[in-house]
């Protein structure tokens, strides 16, 4: 708990930095609008506009404070404006492509495990996927499903499975063979099956392991769903809301979108953190 | 049909050798440990080459690997021009500019233990951030050029590299850092004959991680606006055209660029980190 007064000095040092920046950034529009209407400004008068405007090169923080509280808690959350709405589009592609990829991850590397011939072949590219930007192909998998008919959600759940199941395959290969010689030979002792090592041996010590790319498949898998909703144009989700407000030059929107993102992968982190928690804990596991 | 049957044959035949090899008395060997993968991937292309000619696949969808590869070999010049504005201009410089100062904040704050305890946990935090959606604002602040795309570069490598850089200056054991002292040494020369080359794993690491987290910046960043060149821009705007040949031709480039940009990383990090224990081997 000693470092919380030195969080807050950091956070609060950030958001002085953003207030700075904000008043350095908008202050040329101030003074070219004082120019054209021939007035001099005086410096306090200049940081005053430069809080308020409407199409700010950088909005001030309390701006985008403002506009996150004007659409969510004001808006109903079935209006086109509400950003809860745009939100739940995004994350619910981030879930349901999360589970699949993870999902798959998790068998394939069970598949790794027990089968060498699997683990020859898939295992180098699996390693090596994690060195290209696989997201290249994002654009290509909405364009072409939409050409075959399947629209929405299925598309960007594609994506973000896609994203989250290497994490997670490597994580679950290296946690399900992180048992040592001494541990698997006394399951040999006990005359255990191979199922029964799985259940009782492999699995439980992979855990931590796994939650560790489960933290990193879930970030992925955000930026998977965010990602594939920009080649659609900007319709729906929290994509679709930074392309439309960098199409239309509203940073205050952009900034609001950029921020529940922020807010919405803080959030699904720290649930996966918590579970990793409670689990590792009651398995008797936490560090 | 002959394409279907050839495809399946081919693939049962690797799945053969692959499982003999595999657990043959020689799968230990380096050329059966590069000649699985090998197999596995050739496999890979000619199911999906034998799929694709015996179903009719319309190239609009899914194009063979062949046309792929002869699209690849025609275009070579927009490629070189999409590969120099993402690869060289926006991602290289970017990284450059993210790593380095990423490393020089950390030896600034290595100094005082509560900016440290601040700075780390919020350095944490903004590292699992979807810190691509800042791509529109920079396309915003620094116009649609390379600039924009080194800029989202650097706010992507930015708190990863921090958050290795200072997590491996703490890595020297109290022991070393007491025999500097017996040395009398002064800040610096434990900093730069102790401290550092220990950080050079955990450095590392963070730079292996930014080169993939770059090159995704620079090319998603390209999705946002851009000249009419790049990697990003191409992808776009050839798969609004239906011209997917060209799209996974630019993906084959990112996918090389990638794992060469890693792969050059990694052999750096042998050359510097050769007496760690991972790199002894």
């Amino acid at each position: 708990m000693k470092s919380i007064l030195p969080i807050l000095t950091v956070v609060a040092a950030i958001i002085v930095l953003w207030y700075g920046a904000a008043v350095w950034l908008n202050s040329k529009w101030v003074y070219d609008q004082a120019a054209r209407a021939g007035v001099e400004v005086s410096f306090s008068e200049v940081v005053k506009q430069t809080m308020n405007q409407e199409r700010p090169k950088l909005p001030a923080p309390h701006q985008v404070a403002a506009e996150l509280w004007k659409t969510t808690v004001e808006k109903k959350i079935t209006s086109k404006r509400s950003l809860i709405f745009h939100s739940w589009i995004t994350l619910s592609a981030t879930l349901l492509g999360f589970a699949i990829g993870t999902g798959l991850g998790i068998l394939l590397a069970v598949g790794i495990v027990h089968n060498r011939a699997m683990d020859m072949s898939v295992m180098p590219w699996a390693i090596a996927s994690q060195t290209i930007p696989i997201i290249a192909i994002a654009p290509m998998i909405i364009v072409v499903l939409n050409s075959v008919g399947i629209q929405g959600l299925l598309p960007k759940a594609i994506i973000s499975a896609y994203l989250s199941f290497f994490p997670v395959v490597v994580g679950m290969v290296k946690g399900l063979r992180s048992p040592g010689m001494m541990e698997l030979d006394q399951m040999k002792t006990w005359n255990a099956s191979p199922a029964q090592t799985f259940w009782k041996l492999r699995l439980p010590a992979s855990m931590p392991y796994l939650f560790a790319s489960l933290k990193v498949g879930i970030a992925a898998s955000l930026v998977g769903a965010i990602v594939g909703e920009l080649p659609t144009g900007a319709i729906r989700g929290l994509g679709a809301r930074l392309l439309s407000g960098s199409y239309y030059g509203q940073t205050v929107q952009i900034w609001a979108a950029l921020l529940a993102a922020a807010i919405l992968a803080a959030g699904l982190v720290g649930i996966v953190g918590l579970i990793q928690r409670i689990t590792l804990r009651r398995m008797g596991m936490a560090q | 049909m002959s394409w279907l049957l050839f495809a399946m044959l081919f693939w049962v035949v690797a799945l053969w050798v692959n499982i003999r090899l595999a657990n043959s008395s020689l799968s230990e060997t380096r050329a059966v440990k590069l000649a699985v993968p090998v197999i596995f991937g050739v496999t890979v292309l000619v199911v999906w080459e034998g799929v694709v000619r015996g179903l009719e696949v319309p190239p609009v969808i899914l194009p063979p690997p062949s046309a792929i590869a002869v699209k690849f070999a025609t275009s070579l010049p927009i490629l070189w021009e999409d590969f120099v504005q993402t690869f060289i201009k926006g991602t290289l410089t970017g990284y450059i500019l993210g790593c380095g100062s990423a490393v020089a904040v950390a030896i600034a704050i290595d100094r005082s233990d509560f900016l440290q305890r601040g700075l780390l946990p919020v350095g944490n935090f903004i590292a699992a951030l979807p810190i691509i959606g800042t791509a529109p604002i920079m396309v915003m602040w620094f116009g649609f050029d390379w600039q924009s795309k080194a800029a989202v570069v650097v706010a992507m490598v930015f708190f990863p590299m921090l958050v290795n850089t200072v997590q491996g200056l703490a890595a020297s054991e109290a022991m070393q850092r007491d025999l500097m002292k017996t040395y009398s040494a002064s800040y610096w020369q434990t900093l730069l004959k102790l401290r550092l080359p220990a950080a050079m794993p955990f450095i590392f690491n963070g730079l292996k991680i930014s080169t993939t987290l770059a090159l995704i910046g620079a090319i998603v960043a390209e999705f946002f606006g851009s000249p009419i060149r790049g990697m990003g821009f191409r992808i776009s705007t050839e798969v609004g055209r239906l011209a997917l040949d060209m799209v996974w031709a630019e993906i084959a480039v990112a996918a090389i660029a990638g794992s060469v940009f890693y792969g050059a990383v990694a052999l750096i990090e042998k050359g510097v980190t050769f007496w760690h224990p991972s790199q002894r081997g």
